[in-house]
Parts: C-alpha cells; structure tokens; sequence
C-alpha cells in the first residue's frame, strides 16, 4: 500500500523514472532542475544503475546516445539553455531512431536569462531545435503528481516508437511540493523486442545504429519511414482534458503551470455567469488539434495563456482554422500570469456586442 | 602454392572507399586483426566518429555506431557504463578528436573511462576538402592556411598524447606510425595492448595515436607522404609510450 508524501516535483520526477525502468541517468547541474540530478545521483547507484555528471549538456546527449544504443533505459534532465547545447544530439538520437527520455524544466530566458519558470521552449520542443525533419514526443505535465505519473508513458512511447520523448516542465512544477502518491503504474503497451541494440554481435550479423545515408533515394526512403511513423503517433498517442466544453462559448487553452491558472479562471468566470471552458493539452506534439477543431464547431472564441508571448498559440490557430477569433494572454521572463489578469481578459473578450478580433 | 596473408574474419572483404596511400584502410585492418586474435568480434561495439572513416561498419564487421562529430568520447562513456562487460573503442580523426571534441576526449580521459581510443593523426581535415587541423603542422599550406600554418595566427601543432598523459585518468598513452611495415607492426602491437588492458579491466583510458598520411590533401604521392610523414611530423609528434 503506497501514501501520498509531499516532495517536489523534480524529485518526484526522478523517483518515477527509477520506478520505470530508468537504467542510466547522465546530466549537467542547471537550476531550476538540480533536485533531478542530485537524486539521482543518490539512488541510482543505490539500485545499482548508471549515474554520470557529465562535463557538458553536450557530453550529457551524446552518453544517452551510447546508453541508448546498449537498448538500455536512458534520460538526461536539464533546464532550457541545457537543452539549446542538447539539440544536435536530440536530431542525432531521432536520426539514429534511439528511445531516450529528456526532461526540460524550463526557466526564462532567452540567453541565460533567469531561474524562474518560463513556457517559452514550446516552440523548441515541439518543432525541434535541432536539424532535420524530426519529431519528439512532448509531455506536459501540469501538477507534481503528473511529473511523476507522466515518466511511465514517457519511457514506453520511447521505447515504442523509438523516438525522443520530451518531458517539459518548468521552474514551479520542478520546485514545489504536492502531495504525491508515487507507484509503479503500467501502462500495459507491449513494447517490442531491441533487437536493434548494439550488445556484440556474436550470433547474429553485425548491428549499425546511424543517421547517415549519402544515397539520395535511401534517405528519402528513411524520412518518409519516420513521417510515417510520426503520422501513426499523431493518431494515437493524443493526450489531452477538456472541461466545461459543452455549452462554453470563450475556451481558455492552456498547458502545464498555465493550465492551473486557467482552471481557476474559468471556475471563477462561469460564477459570473460567463460560460467559460477550457482545454490542457498533455502531449503537445502530438498536438489536440482535433479535440480544440471540436471544441471550435461550437465555441465563439478561444484564449490562449502561456507563460511565454505566443507560441502554442500558432498550433491554437492552425487547430481552430479560421472558425473562431483565438486570442493570447501571457508573460514571460519568469512571470506568471495571474487569475485576476486572466479573468480581466476574459471578461473584456466576452463584453457583449464586441466583436472580437485577434489579438 | 603457400598462403603468406589472409584477410582477418572480422575486416569484409569489399572495395575501400579511401584514397590511395591514406592510413585509415591499413589501421581498420591492424584493429580487426587484433580483434581477432583477442577473441573480441563477438563482445565489442565500435565508434565510428564523423571524418573519413564515418563509414568505418562497412570494413569492420562489429557492432557499430556513428556520432555526431567529436562527441565520440561521450557516447563511449553511455556505451561503456551502460555495458562494462562489452569491449568499447572509438575511432577518430584529429578534428574530430582535437578539435570540435576537445572537451569530451580531455574529461572522458579525466574521470578514466575505461574505453579505448584510436586516434587518427593525418595533420588535416580530409573529409571536407583539406582544411587546417589543430595538428596541422606549421608552415603546412592547406585551404584555410593558404600561406602555410603560422604560430602567431592559428597556433602550435596541438599534441594530444602529451596533454592526456597528463591525467591521472589515462591508463595507457602511445603515439605509433603507419608510414612503413615496421611501424605498421609496432601500431599493430599498440592496438592490440590498448584493447588487452581493456579486457583485462584495468582502471583509465587507453588512446593510441597513429600518425597517418594523406597524400591527396598534402597534395603529394602517396611515397612522398610517407617521406613527408616519417622526416617532418614525426620531429612534432614523437613516436613512443607517454603514459601506461
Ligand atoms: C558539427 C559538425 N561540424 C562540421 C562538420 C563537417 N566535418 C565533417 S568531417 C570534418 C573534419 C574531419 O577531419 P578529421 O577529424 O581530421 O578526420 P579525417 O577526415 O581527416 O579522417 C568536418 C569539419 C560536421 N559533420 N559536423
């Protein structure tokens, strides 16, 4: 029997992906995600498994490249300018087609910025950093508990697709303390065999894990096995909530710590009789662009709310299609936006007889 | 009629990709060999790193994996911790190497990773076109040094297996040559040493570097290169054991 104990969301982050399977951890100190690399630094030699500091983000990729390739359950952990240094062996690892978990708390910047929470990676996690036609898979989780719960999926999808799955986070959820029940959830996919794994060949014919093909026609055929397989993902692995979608006429869009906001928002919104709803995208690659398409044969218009200034917005739009005006609220630089701020846009979106325009 | 050579098992037996009179064909085939005489086809993966010998898993038949350029010590380091029982090597060349992967040969060797390097030294960069190395000797005229290396403007030839020998990490540092058949063996021998002490578990990193020709971008014949190879670099990269 497990009970709820209150740590923080970078911990209980760490503890999850132990219970996973997590096999080998490499990472490089940034804050606001230290707690994940210090933990793991605690027990993963505890259970006998594969901790390394690491000299760089860089140095960090490129060992979950090699402990991908052993067929091994590998991640990194870091914090946005980290995860910059790790964008060529992000493109490397989707090239090479290794499962690797790599988690980003993210904090304000751009450049070095600050060490406050931030949305502002979404449009690096979602249309890839690094180069070439590459997709990852990215969670969002929005309360500790979900840190933690999130870390099961993450490894499977991985393994599943053998794709980079992206775990974003940022500086609250990575810093504050929620009750957490930490168990060892199955997910129940039946994973296949790595026989691609490089673990010496005695036995069998030689195994190559690589990214380059200077044939034309061969890569070709390579990128379209992968949009292939990115299209299959887009079809089943949609993970999003919705609430109060029924009758809502204004639907607030938000991920993570924003969507915490946006609930309260939208409770206090629909007590002054403004029917409100909202939905919290959970994958955001693949994106909910169906569910928020259904949501838009209804609703009059949609608000986006991000820690950042605008970028999930854009898939917001491309998901509504023109049926409906989508607006933006947000800040970034380490602010969060507040419920009263949120509201105060709602309510000067939904004055009647306005019409509304974008933005 | 008597058989005097024989391919290795683990080197296919397939045309070359290489230029005539370059190093990388003759050291696949010294790192085959000794993979063979050790046992070792079947328990080890090798790194292939970006430079000429990107396409090093068509030669040698081995599990193989290809990296970003000069992050081969890093991915070594995920390799080799995740399966210490496996026998783990990297192969790369001076750019690679010295150059944009400076950072992770300098701390793989400084926290004694227990893999082993064979560093490829041809004083250039081949696979782009000829372009100036960190070993490119002074005075060498290449496609960024059209005048010829100076030290004041582009700095000394950098020598790796004197900087590593400095880290308590390194276990075994040797510089080795292929410009003729008798140092060809005693590259053979260091090969084969480095992969022994790998096997044998013995705690730090072991690097061999080959001095190398490249007769297409020293715009020589493959002859002179080696001329060029045994009277010039060797005078800036002394053969010999630095560590181990
Ligand atoms: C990040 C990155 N930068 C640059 C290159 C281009 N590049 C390919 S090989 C190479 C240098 C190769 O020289 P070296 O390591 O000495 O090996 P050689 O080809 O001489 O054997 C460079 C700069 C690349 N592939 N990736």
């Amino acid at each position: 029997m497990s009970e709820k104990i209150l740590i923080t969301g970078n911990e209980a982050l760490a503890e999850a992906a132990i219970r996973a399977g997590l096999e080998a951890y490499f990472g490089y100190p940034i804050t606001p995600q230290n707690e994940i690399t210090e933990y793991m630094a605690r027990r993963m030699p505890e259970e006998g498994r594969v901790f390394v500091q690491s000299e760089s983000e860089l140095a960090a990729i490129n060992m979950v490249f090699g402990g991908a390739a052993t067929g091994k359950r590998v991640m990194t952990s870091s914090s946005s300018p980290g995860i910059s240094l790790m964008q060529e062996g992000i493109s490397y690892l989707s090239g090479a087609e290794l499962p690797a978990v790599v988690v980003n708390i993210m904090r304000g910047g751009p450049g070095l910025g600050n060490i406050a929470p931030s949305q502002s990676d979404y449009f690096q996690a979602t249309r890839g950093g690094g180069h070439g036609d590459y997709r990852t898979i990215v969670l969002a989780p929005s309360t500790v508990q979900e840190m933690a719960d999130l870390m099961f999926p993450a490894f499977d999808l991985a393994d599943l697709y053998r794709i980079v799955v992206m775990v974003l986070g940022d500086g609250v959820l990575g810093q504050m303390m929620e009750p957490v029940l930490l168990e060892k959830k199955q997910t129940h996919r039946k994973l296949p065999a790595k026989d691609w794994a490089l673990t010496g060949c005695a036995g069998r014919s030689q195994n190559i894990v690589k990214s380059l093909d200077l044939v034309v026609p061969r890569l070709e055929k390579r990128n379209l096995m992968l949009q292939e397989k990115y299209r299959r993902i887009e079809e089943n692995e949609v993970m999003c909530e919705g609430h109060l979608l029924e009758d809502a006429e204004i639907v607030l869009v938000a991920y993570g710590i924003a969507s915490r906001v946006v609930r309260t928002v939208v409770s206090r919104a629909r007590k002054e009789q403004i029917k409100a709803g909202w939905i919290r995208p959970v994958t955001l690659w693949p994106f909910p662009s169906r569910q928020i398409a259904a949501a838009a044969e209804r609703a009059r218009l949609f608000l986006t709310v991000e820690l950042s200034y605008g970028q999930m917005f854009d898939d917001v739009r491309i998901a509504v299609a023109g049926k409906a005006p989508v607006h933006f609220t947000g800040r970034a630089g380490g602010a969060i936006p507040t419920v009263e701020a949120v509201l105060d846009e709602v309510k000067k979106l939904m004055q009647p007889g306005k019409v509304a325009v974008e933005r | 009629m008597k058989t005097v050579f024989e391919r290795t098992e683990t080197l296919y037996d397939r045309p070359t990709h290489y230029c005539p009179g370059c190093g990388h064909g003759v050291i696949h085939r010294l790192i085959a060999e000794s993979i063979d005489e050790l046992g070792l086809q079947g328990r080890t993966i090798g790194i292939a790193p970006v430079g000429c010998s990107v396409l090093a898993y068509n030669y040698i038949n081995i599990d193989m994996i290809e990296v970003a350029h000069g992050r081969a010590p890093a991915v070594a380091t995920g390799l080799k911790r995740c399966s210490p029982d496996m026998i783990v090597f990297s192969y790369q060349g001076d750019g690679d190497l010295a150059s944009i992967g400076a950072g992770e040969i300098l701390h793989a060797t400084h926290r004694g990773e227990r893999f082993t390097v064979f560093f490829v030294n041809n004083a250039i960069y081949g696979m782009t076109g000829g372009q100036m190395a960190p070993t490119t000797m002074l005075a060498q005229t290449t496609t960024t040094t059209p005048t010829g290396r100076r030290s004041n403007r582009e700095g000394y030839p950098l020598q790796v297996c004197e900087l590593l020998a400095t880290l308590p990490g390194a276990a075994y540092i040797e510089r080795c040559s292929v410009h003729d058949a008798a140092h060809i063996r005693k590259t053979k021998r260091c090969i084969r040493h480095a992969l022994q002490l790998q096997l044998d578990g013995v705690e730090g990193l072991g690097l061999v570097e080959v001095l190398s020709p490249c007769p297409t971008y020293w715009r020589m014949s493959p002859s002179d290169a080696r001329k060029w190879l045994e009277e010039e670099m060797i005078k800036v990269f002394p053969l010999g054991r630095f560590k181990g």
